[in-house]
């Protein structure tokens, strides 16, 4: 843990020396959060309710999703750019070092460019909050943080999946982005509204509604089963193959080399 | 100490021909081959020795090193260093050597070397008076003083490279691996570089296995050179009898005030007279009939001369013969 | 005699483009498959909405999935954010130098190579995108239109391509005044791609809005083909749409033609 304070000291520092690109990034990230809540804004000022969902309830799923993204995409997307880490070799240096190799990808980059979307994230969830109609007492409060805090876990395992991928091939990561950028773009809304088998694939497959839709019905429906509560832990399994998947991908480069 | 043992990989790789018909097919269809990287390589290295591992673009150079680092994991044989299997205990094994990349960097870009560094003691987990320590020899033996303070994007290749050979040797490895660390650098850098790493070898005695194409490198630093070809070991042995074996001839220049008849020896022979009345006469020597001694005191005796050089076939040539040699 | 060698020039460009396009086709299926699903997606989203208040959408539910499916097919032309890295990288490291020697004018080979590059990968990917979409059942499919509305898409199509060219060209050019580019870049093309009705059709704006926009450059990248398409910008609509296009694209072009040489100047100056 001290290691990756140290990484993210170096990694502050190193983007200080460009202040102003840092500032543009900033602004162009939450412009493109904020087109995306625009969005959102545009359709309910057209429908109202989408699916017996309201406007505020909407905004509480997609600031948690939003959150959860930013949250790991700021700390945790060294993935992100692993394609390239592969491609020029940077990868050998990483195995040469006496460390997790998770870990040492995960610090080689962090996007401290994203804040600006967690910024936007709490600014929904400062509207959300007071108006989707659940009465906040400590336990739901308690549920409303698992759900951002598993879900951050869940992001951060899909990109750990895509950079699984370049070890296989480095053309076919662009796959990968229907459940890292879509998830954020379409977990703008709860996941039910896509229909059974979307939520079907999003519970058992790819856990992205466990940690949004089903403990958010718990907090609108009190009298939803309790079980819904505790979905985002379920999610947490998700770890679980993508770890193995992870440790099939270095042992694969390193019998190829590539 | 390092054994490796019959080590072998192969590789495939797709291959396509030019053209618009042949990309459409490749959509379908691809051709492969399989490379054999590595092809029974076995050889033993002894703890404080420095060894050169040369051979041409593709002859399996890094693929060896990269088994040894703990990077490629080999189809079949067997390799320990000092007794660990590097793709096996890969966590241990990495910790107690140290690796340079001479064409890429493990320095932060933007931010200062001591800053690196400081990370790398986090990374390797060194303790805090081994770091200093350690920290303070290098800056000394490299002369690193002025540069520390430094962000990497602003020092010139001959200073990066001396700080990335610093950033390999922060942990005290027992071994040293150098993938071509000379490439790209002044004569001033490399004759540096060659300085420290004779230096550290002498006074550490680390292991040292490098790879060049550099053969000054080979000549100042290696006592002993492995060449590769085609993934086989086609030679290991020290250098001096290298050059011997391979070439027992010799080229001795001497220049004179005044020409004179000379009887030759068998196995000596005029090569070129330069000037009228006196100036250069080049011999090329067989020196396994006529020792070089014997002949410049045949010379002397017939010859009023003024200098005298005898020339080794440059490393160079040696290589290049080798590979001619083995066709590779 | 110059002119079809130009010509001549710019095929080869793409040409090269296309078969770069081929040898990836791991990457080809994955973004197909990648675009599927996501106009699936945008398609159950917007069934979601039908579903709740069918009055209030401003199209039939048909005409939307239409837009949808050839959105994702055209995508690659549409994407305002896929920038190619290269002008940035040649200003960066001043190797711009190298491209001033060729004996050709920079704004429009890098024009034409963009124009390629856009144009080769949705040539690769839009045929199985096409072709699935055709299959699915009632409501979701891609509907056909009739002659002359397609031809009014090709049309627009290209029009729109030239229009998003022309703008991302005007990116590369600023580059050469703020060197590191990675944040207007971000700017500008969320903001393009939001205006050209990448994230939400035009038509979902409120009426404000939308009157306002059909005047920006932005409709023209990105929405009036595709209400062309699907039939719900038809009669004087339509001409006014395309009449826009080609004015924007006259506009751009003749910006960034004009900004070009004076930014290479500039880069002249400071060489020295």
């Amino acid at each position: 843990m001290k290691l990756y304070f140290h990484y993210l000291s170096l990694h502050i520092r190193e983007r200080m020396e460009y202040k102003k690109s840092f500032l543009l990034n900033l602004i162009g990230q939450f412009l493109g959060s904020f087109s995306a809540f625009l969005s959102v804004c545009f359709m309910f000022s057209r429908f109202h309710t989408v699916q017996g969902f309201t406007f505020s309830q909407v905004l509480l799923s997609f600031s948690v999703v939003l959150m959860a993204f930013s949250l790991s995409e700021c700390f945790f997307r060294g993935f992100d750019v692993f394609s390239t880490m592969i491609g020029n070799g940077e990868f050998d240096r990483v195995l040469v070092r006496p460390r997790s190799t998770v870990f040492l990808v995960i610090c080689s980059k962090l996007q401290l460019d994203r804040l600006s979307r967690m910024l936007q994230a709490l600014v929904m969830l400062g509207y959300a909050l007071p108006r989707c109609g659940v009465e906040w007492t400590l336990p739901r409060v308690g549920v409303l943080i698992m759900m951002i805090g598993c879900g951050m876990v869940v992001f951060c395992c899909l990109f750990i999946c895509g950079a699984t991928l370049s070890f296989f091939t480095i053309e076919s990561i662009e796959i990968i982005n229907i459940f890292t950028d879509g998830a954020r773009e379409f977990g703008a809304y709860p996941f039910a509204v896509y229909g059974k088998g979307v939520l079907r694939l999003l519970t058992f497959v790819v856990p992205l509604a466990c940690f949004q839709y089903w403990p958010m019905l718990w907090l609108m429906q009190p009298d939803s089963p309790l079980f819904y509560a505790f979905c985002p832990l379920l999610s947490l399994l998700f770890v679980i193959p993508v770890s193995l998947l992870w440790r099939l991908g270095v042992r694969k480069y390193c019998s190829t080399g590539s | 100490m390092i054994e490796v043992e019959h080590l072998c990989k192969t590789f495939t790789v797709s291959r396509r021909d030019a053209g618009m018909k042949q990309a459409l097919g490749a959509l379908f269809r691809r051709e492969k081959e399989t490379i054999r990287a590595l092809d029974d390589v076995s050889f033993r290295i002894e703890d404080g020795e420095m060894v050169g591992y040369i051979g041409p673009n593709g002859a399996g150079k890094s693929s060896t090193i990269k088994v040894m680092s703990g990077i490629l994991t080999p189809d079949s044989g067997n390799c320990r260093i000092n007794g660990l299997v590097p793709w096996k205990q890969r966590k241990e094994h990495v910790s107690r050597i140290g690796v340079v990349f001479g064409s890429r960097s493990q320095l932060w870009w933007d931010i200062p070397v001591t800053d690196s560094f400081a990370l790398l003691r986090d990374i390797y987990r060194i303790p805090d008076d081994v770091y200093h320590k350690n920290l303070s020899r290098l800056t000394e033996m490299l002369s690193l003083q002025q540069i520390l303070r430094t962000p990497a994007r602003q020092l010139s290749l001959g200073q990066r490279m001396r700080c990335e050979i610093a950033a390999s040797l922060l942990h005290d490895p027992a071994v040293l691996f150098l993938d071509e660390p000379t490439i790209g650098l002044d004569a001033v850098s490399k004759l540096a570089v060659r300085d420290f790493i004779r230096q550290l070898n002498r006074e550490k005695a680390t292991t040292i296995i490098l790879t060049t194409h550099d053969m000054q490198d080979i000549e100042a630093l290696a006592g002993r050179i492995i060449l590769i070809g085609k993934g086989k070991i086609l030679m290991d042995g020290d250098t001096g009898q290298l050059s011997r074996q391979l070439s027992p001839s010799r080229t001795v220049r001497v220049s004179v005030r005044r020409f004179a008849d000379i009887p030759l020896p068998q196995g000596v022979q005029l090569i070129e007279k330069r000037g009228e009345e006196g100036g250069q006469l080049i011999f090329s020597v067989d020196t396994e009939k006529v020792p070089i001694p014997q002949l410049i005191s045949l010379l002397s005796a017939h010859l009023e001369m003024y200098d005298l050089s005898v020339e080794n076939v440059s490393m160079d040539e040696l290589v290049l013969s080798l590979y001619r040699k083995y066709q590779i | 005699m110059e002119k079809t060698n130009a010509l001549g020039q710019y095929l080869t460009l793409f040409r090269i483009r296309f078969i770069a396009g081929l040898q990836y086709r791991a990457a080809a299926l994955a973004g197909i498959m990648t675009q599927f699903a996501w106009g699936g997606m945008t398609v159950l989203l917007y069934r979601a909405f039908y579903q709740s208040d069918p009055a209030a959408f401003p199209q039939s539910f048909e005409a939307m999935c239409s837009y949808i499916w050839i959105q994702q097919a055209f995508l690659a032309i549409f994407m305002v954010w896929g920038l190619d890295p290269e002008p940035f990288e040649l200003i960066k490291s001043g190797n711009i130098a190298y491209e001033l020697c060729r004996p050709v004018n920079i704004y429009w080979m890098w024009f034409v190579k963009s124009a390629a590059t856009r144009l080769a990968k949705a040539v690769l990917r839009c045929m199985p995108i096409l072709i699935f979409a055709l299959l699915l059942p009632r409501p979701y499919r891609l509907v056909l239109p009739d002659g002359g509305r397609l031809v009014l898409f090709i049309v627009s199509l290209l029009l729109a391509l030239i229009n998003i060219v022309a703008f991302t060209l005007l990116i590369y050019i600023s580059t050469f005044y703020t060197l590191d580019s990675t944040g207007l870049r971000s700017l500008m093309s969320t903001l393009a791609e939001f205006l050209s009705g990448g994230l939400i059709p035009l038509p979902f704006f409120p009426e404000s809005f939308q009157k306002v926009l059909s005047l920006f450059p932005f409709a023209g990248m990105e929405n009036t083909p595709l209400q062309l398409y699907n039939g719900t910008m038809a009669g004087m609509d339509a001409a006014f749409g395309i009449g826009m296009q080609v004015l924007w694209a006259g506009i751009m072009i003749g910006t960034g033609a004009v900004w070009m040489r004076s930014a290479l100047k500039n880069v002249v100056a400071q060489g020295g």
